[in-house]
């Protein structure tokens, strides 16, 4: 499913909404999350899941092919856990 | 700046503001996205969120794991995990803007 998928499924189910304001939804939904974890905020969605950041540290890294030592920078890397309640729903029938 | 827990709450107030719908109506559109994306997801579909990420089903096989307290061996059966994959954009959002912020 893509994003446009979603916003047709959810315009579908809604069609007293224009498709312009579905699409500002979804598109709303996303930033938020998205502007949440930017200022390293979590997000926590019960039942579905929890986005957050984690830091890596600075290290110094290697060029695999010449063996140079070189300097990585820290990061931040958004992180998903999924929830009880989907991750339950995906492993229902086996 | 302590990080704080955004919440459904937040983000059908966000959609409250952007859209102009009633708050409830707002609410259960968010829970709705939401459901549509887990529904996909337990079809066993790639949900595919441009600019954002995207979210994958990966199947396990059985292995066998331990108890990490009593040390005893237990099988962990075949299941189904969801892996999140962020976008570039999203990547580079969040680095950009944590950098900056820290120093």
């Amino acid at each position: 499913m893509t994003k446009s998928e979603l916003i047709q499924r959810i315009a579908e189910l809604n069609p007293h909404l224009y498709h312009r304001d579905v699409e500002r939804i979804v598109t709303t939904v996303f930033e938020e999350i998205s502007a949440a974890l930017a200022r390293g905020d979590r997000v926590e969605l019960r039942g579905f899941g929890a986005f957050s950041v984690k830091q890596r540290a600075a290290r110094v890294g290697r060029n695999p092919r010449t063996g140079a030592a070189v300097q990585v920078a820290e990061k931040h890397i958004p992180f998903f856990k999924t929830g009880k309640l989907l991750r339950e729903r995906m492993n229902e029938n086996s | 700046m302590a990080a704080r827990t955004v919440t459904r709450a937040d983000l059908s107030e966000a959609v409250y503001q952007e859209v102009g719908l009633s708050r409830n109506e707002s609410a259960d559109l968010v829970e709705s996205v939401l459901n549509e994306i887990s529904d996909a997801l337990v079809r066993g579909e790639m949900v595919k969120l441009s600019s954002f990420g995207s979210f994958a089903v990966r199947q396990k096989g059985e292995r066998v794991g331990r108890n990490p307290k009593t040390g005893e061996e237990v099988p962990i059966l075949p299941r189904r995990v969801l892996v999140f994959r962020a976008s570039h954009v999203l990547k580079n959002r969040i680095n950009s803007a944590l950098s900056r912020s820290n120093g």
